[in-house]
Formats: structure tokens, sequence, C-alpha cells
């Protein structure tokens, strides 16, 4: 079949151009005619690199959504009192927060905003954040059409919003590097003076030299203490306060005894000094630390977008009837706000007056508008799409529905890996252990005299600090994460990982049907009866925008010449639709209606639409001049690694189940053809029924909820680990733990072993540090113990926990070849679905 | 050698310079986004690279 090497490939986007729209012997074809305006733009700008950019980085995009929204309240003086910054030159600066940035084009594209407007000084992109720092010259080019060229590149702008929080964080970001500087300076030069001191112990040295470096060592090891080390000194009088020992303080005790018997030691001029253990200690610990908190800011800045999303200036209505834009920081309940078409609800609210349809995407996934008229509560975030609306505000801000989800998110974000949590509680143990250790060391020495017994005690102290322990947990967690999100995992924090790391007793892995298991979109799965009727068929169904006539249209033109013409077409909504073309009635749609329009359907064809409603699909029925010929069974063809991953996560010791808001019958049929008991599935749950059974079923054990965003994200955010398949709804995306980037179900599988080796190779830094803790605290106790010894072991024992982290196994398996054969696998082509549906398979054609 | 005594104050002299250059930059948000750079230099020839697919 010929088809697939007949299939057209949009110049823009790459997805696949409807047939209709191929324009013969052209070299630019295009699926959309937002696609050939972007083209045109970035070709009548200069940018054609885009596109050779676009085939090296060898991702798959989404498609672009501009809005074409208007962006006139980034033209208003309130606007940029609350978001731009006034800079020197009379300039302007923003910082504004996009959608769709993803990949190395992007950020070219949009660095060349200058060359492009006007009027624009400079564009800086932070990749992280999805932000786009802009400054403009306001009396050239006015930000409206800054952001309206932003969209038409399909980057649509938000004002990035928590600016004064950011602002907090940005600063904190940077007191952690300049301390980090300081101890790793401190940590370089006082190890140089000690390689002098060492030498001179071997080599002899003379007196003046010994005493000039070791003085010079304990300045710098005081600076070591007090600027960067005070850190550990606050967690640690924190924890005593609270009365919670946590890892802090066994860490601030080492570090700060040790740090005043070395003074009293160099002001005395004798003894054994460990300045390099301890600062080399707090440099390890401050890389730890760090670490940890980039891993958590991540996922705050994941959210972000979603946060900027809301609308920034409403038009409230005085009781006069006049309107006013304000900031929507300034509603308050109780206002009347006007929506226009096209503007996105500020705040929470109820209509007072018109109808209308408004997006839920960005709360539901639910792509198609819903309608609406007055008494309807439309929430904030959603979007209006068609006619005027005025709503009351009911609340604003932190309290609407999107902002409590926020909250709740950020909340979860801020939440330490249990694991990490129980590395801190080992730290009470830890402390009463050495405590303990260092009593006894004093009892045996102190025969010695106490200046002796003091100094062992103190030694230990330093030599059992446990620096690898701290270290250990977030590094492993870290390397594990960053290694998952370059295989498209995305996981917001260590607790999924460790939960996802073992099925535990009656752990369970909820699926949700329609996105996960199948693919989500309607499709012509089979075609029985006559083939020649076919593009007759495609002729009709292409005058129909119904997601059913789209599916047959998909699945019936393996060629691309435009569809013949039709006539006299009539379209029965929900039954089908009828006319002509090439002389020959066409009518296709519903039983019923074939019947009401007098056709007969023979045995054999009822036979056939029995069997397809049998296997879950919906018959449609094909009648040409007055004669049923054929039926065409559509459906949402099922994954094709669906199987082996559900035979895979069994063996694993998960059980599975099966939950979907659709029709029981569909539901089972899915699940009979992936091999699984009916008993495991359930159809025709509601939202609030998902979350219900997710809750019952998380108080028995580990739940894994699998969804797609419809619906999902209540269920998603209730069970012990949430994942998102891709092209959910930010919702659902911000109420997940880990979201997949790629499609289909073998990522999850991958996701469930690499958790299951991050959390052994934490047991074997854990373990790996407390062995060399033991040893040190063995070596001291028995009075073995040389500065010089212990300035081995402890960045022995770090880099041991940084070896062990690097080498572990954890989501290593992907490199760029095997993920792009998978991608390739798991979406079929529509070349594809052309050959299966063009020879009849007796068996479901995908599954 | 007792130079020493001189050159062991002027090497401290040198790393705190630059640790205080450091400081500065640090300071003044050359650290803040650590990630795209790491993009931007892929792309910061304008002229598309011959070998391109």
């Amino acid at each position: 079949m010929s088809a697939a090497a007949v299939q057209t490939i949009c110049t823009h986007c790459r997805l696949s151009v409807p047939s209709g729209l191929v324009r013969i012997g052209d070299a630019n074809q295009f699926c959309c005619a937002g696609c050939e305006t972007a083209y045109t733009l970035i070709n009548s700008c200069g940018l054609e690199n885009f596109y050779a950019l676009l085939d090296r980085s060898g991702s798959q995009l989404d498609r672009p959504k501009a809005t074409r929204r208007a962006y006139e309240e980034f033209d208003d003086p309130t606007f940029r009192s609350l978001y731009c910054r006034t800079v020197p030159d009379g300039l302007l600066s923003i910082e504004l927060v996009l959608e769709g940035v993803h990949c190395v084009a992007c950020i070219w594209l949009l660095e060349k905003l200058p060359g492009i407007a006007p009027g624009v000084v400079e564009a800086r992109v932070d990749m992280r954040r999805a932000a786009l720092r802009v400054t403009f010259d306001p009396a050239r080019i006015a930000l409206g059409r800054i952001a309206r060229l932003l969209d038409s590149l399909g980057y649509p702008p938000h004002p990035a919003r928590g600016l004064a929080a950011r602002q907090a964080r940005r600063i904190e970001d940077r007191r952690m590097m300049v301390r980090l500087a300081v101890a790793g300076a401190c940590a370089g030069n006082i190890m140089l003076l000690f390689f002098a001191l060492y030498a001179g112990m071997f080599e002899g040295m003379e007196r003046g030299y010994e005493q000039m470096f070791r003085w010079v060592a304990m300045g710098l090891n005081t600076i070591c203490l007090i600027w960067p080390g005070r850190i550990f000194l606050r967690g640690a009088w924190a924890s005593l306060r609270t009365q919670t020992i946590h890892l802090d303080v066994p860490i601030a005790l080492g570090l700060y005894l040790g740090g005043a018997w070395g003074i009293y030691k160099t002001i005395t001029g004798s003894g054994d000094i460990y300045f390099d253990s301890i600062s080399a200690l707090i440099f390890f610990l401050l890389i730890g630390r760090t670490v940890q908190q980039s891993q958590q800011r991540s996922a705050a800045d994941a959210l972000e977008l979603l946060f900027s999303a809301s609308p920034t200036i409403a038009r409230r209505v005085t009781p006069d009837g006049t309107v006013t834009d304000v900031p929507t920081e300034a509603l308050a309940p109780g206002d009347i706000v006007e929506i226009r078409p096209g503007d996105s609800v500020p705040a929470d609210g109820a209509i007072v007056w018109g109808e209308s349809r408004i997006d839920l995407s960005i709360l539901t996934g639910e792509s198609k508008p819903s309608r609406v008229g007055p008494g309807d509560a439309v929430p904030a975030g959603s979007v209006n799409r068609a006619s005027l609306l005025r709503i009351r505000v009911e609340s604003t801000g932190e309290s609407t529905r999107i902002g409590r989800l926020l909250r709740l998110v950020e909340e979860a974000s801020q939440r330490r890996a249990s694991i990490v949590r129980l590395a801190d509680r080992w730290g009470a143990w830890l402390l009463w252990i050495l405590l303990g250790l260092s009593a006894v060391t004093l009892a045996i020495w102190w025969h010695a005299g106490p200046a002796i017994a003091i100094d062992r005690a103190i030694a230990l102290l330093i030599a059992t600090c446990p620096c690898g322990l701290g270290l250990a947990t977030p590094l492993a967690m870290t390397v594990a994460l960053g290694r998952a999100a370059r295989c498209g995992i995305f996981i917001k924090g260590g607790d999924a990982l460790q939960s996802l790391s073992k099925p535990g007793p009656a752990g369970t892995v909820v699926l949700d049907k329609t996105g996960t298991l199948t693919l989500g979109r309607l499709s012509l799965v089979r075609w029985i009866g006559d083939e020649t009727v076919r593009s007759l068929i495609r002729a009709i169904e292409s005058q129909s925008a119904h997601p059913a006539a789209q599916a047959l249209c998909r699945g019936l033109s393996p060629s691309t010449n435009s569809p013949l013409p039709a006539t006299g077409v009539i379209q029965h909504s929900g039954a089908g639709i009828h006319g002509t073309v090439d002389s020959h009635s066409v009518i296709v749609g519903t039983r019923m209606l074939l019947t009401s329009l007098g056709v007969s359907i023979d045995d054999a064809m009822e036979a056939h639409a029995t069997l397809a409603v049998h296997d879950g699909l919906s018959p449609v029925y094909i009648a040409v001049d007055g004669r049923c010929v054929a039926i065409a069974a559509l459906g949402d063809p099922i994954r094709p690694d669906a199987s082996i991953a559900i035979e895979s996560l069994k063996a694993r010791g998960w059980r599975i189940n099966i939950l979907s808001g659709d029709h029981p019958e569909l539901v089972e049929s899915v699940a009979r053809s992936l091999g699984m008991a009916p008993s495991q599935c359930r159809g025709g749950v509601s939202p609030e029924g998902k979350l219900a059974i997710i809750r019952d079923l998380s108080s028995r054990g580990r739940v894994v909820m699998v969804g797609d965003g419809v619906n999902d994200a209540a269920a998603l955010a209730a069970a012990t680990v949430g994942i998102a398949v891709r092209g959910g709804a930010e919702a659902s995306l911000a109420a997940a733990d880990v979201s997949l980037s790629s499609e289909g179900l073998s990522p999850i599988v991958q996701l469930l072993d690499g958790a299951r080796r991050t959390m052994r190779t934490i047991h074997w830094t854990i373990a790996s540090s407390l062995a060399y803790n033991a040893v040190a605290a063995t070596l001291s106790m028995c009075g073995l113990i040389s500065p010089l010894l212990a300035a081995f072991i402890m960045p022995a024992s770090s880099l041991t926990v940084v070896a062990i982290c690097l080498r572990s196994g954890a989501f290593r398996f992907t490199s760029a070849i095997p993920a792009r054969a998978r991608s390739h696998d798991t979406t079929p082509s529509l070349g594809e679905m052309n050959t299966s549906s063009t020879n009849p398979l007796p068996e479901r054609a995908i599954a | 050698m007792s130079v020493l005594y001189i050159m062991l104050p002027a090497a401290l002299l040198i790393a705190g310079a630059a640790l205080y250059a450091f400081i500065r930059a640090a300071r003044s948000g050359q650290f803040d986004d650590v990630d795209t750079p790491a993009y931007r230099i892929l792309t910061d020839d304008d002229a598309p690279s011959g070998d391109a697919p």
C-alpha cells in the first residue's frame, strides 16, 4: 500500500495534512491556515532557520496554539504600572511567562524578537521557567503589539505573577551561591595549607612557618564557620527549640566543637587540628543542601505558567453602568464584571446576564466549550468563547477554584520526600550514639590526661560527622529526577519515587481508559462491505465537522486527491448525513436514519453491526442508492503497548484496575481485549465517584492513578502517586506527582523500574556512609585517628556516595534511538491506520 | 624561604579578589539562570550549518 508514501506533512507543524487541503505540486503544505500564517510570518521576518533547528532537535511538537486574542489590557496604564519595570534610557522591561516553549528552536526564535519588532531592545529566555524578559521602548512599540506578535508565533504570553515571592526566592538562591563560593574558597585554601603542614609532619618544618600556616588556616576556618557554616548552626538551634532533633544537630556539634577546640589548640600552639576536614565538610554539606533546594524549586517553576494564565485585568461594571478596567487584584466579591468573547474569566462567579459558551480546558482538559446561561457558575481561568457575559464575583485570587488547586499543589511540592525525613529522624539516634561514643572515648582516655581525652572525643565527633548521610538522599534523588526528565518522565518530588519503588501490600495501579489505555481519538477501526464506495463516503463526510465524520474521512483517504463534489448535502443532527455524489444518493448514519429514509438493511449487515457493538465499536451504516452496502465500525483503538505494559505491571506485583467515565460495556470490552477480568474495571464513574474509589483504595494500600486529565485532577491528587499522561489538562499536570511527555504506557513501566533502582541506590549510599562513620568512630576510639587520616576518610565517604549515585542504573536505559523508535510505534501514522482499514481484518485492527 | 611570609598573604589576597569577583557576579544575577545559556550556545551561529539534516 502506498498510503504512507503519499502522506503529506505540514511544513510548519509537521503534523499530517488533511487531504482536502493538500495542494498538488506545491513544496509547502499546511494543515491549517494558522500554520500557513505562521510560516509566512517566520519567513517574512527572515527566520527560516527555525525549521532547520526544528529538524535538528528531532522533537515532536504539539500543535501550536495561537489564541489570536487582542491583548488590549497589555496597553493599559494600570497593567504597565503593575508589571513593567522602568530601566535606564526611558525603556521598560517586563517578564512574560509563555505557553508552548519547549526546545532550542523556541529560544532562538524568541530571542530574535528585537529583529522582528522594531522597538524591542532585548529579549532573553529563561528556559526552565518558560519566561521571557522583554526590554522595549514604549515610545516605539506598544506592549500589546509585542504580546500579539508572540501570540501569533504560537507562544501566548502572560505577565509573570508573584514577583515578590520570586524575588525573595532569587535572593535566597544568590545567597546560597555566595555561601557555596565562600565555603569552597576557604576549604580549598585550607587544604593547600594543610598539604604543607602534612609534608612538614614527615619532612620536618621550621616552627615559624608551621605556626603561620596554623594561624592562617584558623582564620579561614573561622570565616567558613561563621559565614556559610552558620546555616547549620541555625538549623540545629531551630531543631533544638522545637525539640525535634534532626541531622543538623550532630553536624553542628562536630563542626563547632571541633572549630572551637582547634582555635584553642592554635592559640596554645600545639596539638592536632582538623580545620581541613571541618571546612571540607561544610562545603560538601552545602552542595547537598543546594541540590535539594533546586529540586524543590523546579516543581514550583512548573506551576508558574498555570498561575500566570489567569487574567490580569478585569472590566468592572460600576452601578451606573459604566465599565472600567481594574487589576484583578482589586476585585471584591459582589462586583459585577464584564467578560468579552475571547477573554478569560478573572474570578469565580455566577452569570447574571448573557449566554455564551465557555472553554474549561485549563481546568478539566475538556476541549469542547460548554454552553452556559444566567445563574451558571463559571470558574476563574476558563475562557469565554462566544458572546458578552456579565458575572457577579463570588471569590477572587487565592480563594478561587484554580487558586486553591495551585495552593494544594504548592504545598504538596514543599513536602519533603519521607525518605529524606527518614534520614533526618535518624539524626536524633545518631546524636545520642555519637554523644555516647564520645563519652566512652573520654572515659577510656581519661587516664592519659584530660587534654588527650578531650582531643580524642572531639576527633571522634568530627570524623563521624554524618556528611555522607546528609548528601546521600538528595543527591540520589536529584540524579534520578534529572535522568528521568531526560527520558520524558517529569517527577515532582522524591515521595513519588519512594512510593513507586514497590507495590507494598495491596498496591494498585488505576488506569483511566480514554487517552490512557486507548489513543483517545475516534478512528475507523474496521470496514465491512463494499470497498468501491469509499470515495463517495469521503466526499460526503468531508462536508461535516462532526468527530465521527472526521474520523471516517481520516480513515478513508489513502489518496491525497481532493474529494469528489457532493451536492444537496443535508446533515441530521446526531444521526448522520445524506446527499448526492457523482449522481449516487448516499446516506451515512445510524440505523434509525437509514430506515427513516426508506433503506432496508439485510441480515448480514445487521450481524456485522451487532458484532461491532459487541467489540465495543460504534457501527455507522452506509447506504448507496437506497441499499445498505457497508458498515464502518468506529472506535477508540487500544494503544499497541497497553497489553505488554499491563502484563509487566502485573509481573511487578501491582494490581490493575480500570476506571472510566465511559459506558460500562465499552470499558468491559477494552478490559476483555487486554485479558482482564470484568471485576477489575468499572465504567460510568463520575469524577466524584473516581475520587471516592481512589480514597477507598488508598485506605488499604498504595494507589497509583494514571489519567489524562479530563475530570481526573481530583483523583490524581488523592492517589498516593498521580501520573498524568501526555496531552492532559494543565490542572491534571499540576495535580499529578509525575507527568509523562511521551505517549503510551511503557513509560509507566520504566518509571516503576527507575523508582525501584533509585531506592536501592539510596539504601546503598546510606549504608556506605554509615560504614565509613563506623570505621572513623572505631579508629578515633582507639586513638588511631589523626588529622591526615580524617582528611582521607571524609572526602572518601562523600566521593563514594557521589560515585554510587552517578553509576546507579536508574532511568539509564533510554538513549535517543530507542526513545524515537518507541514514540514511533505507539503512535501509528495515518498511513498505517489507512492500511489497516483498507484490508478489513477479522480482529480489531490495532489490538 | 622567608619569602613565604610575603607570598602567603599575597596568595590569599589574590584568592580573596577572585572570591569577591564571584560574589559580585552572583549578587548581580549572573547565575540566576544556568540552564538557558547551554541551549543558547547551540543557536548562536546565524548561518545554518551545512551538515544539518
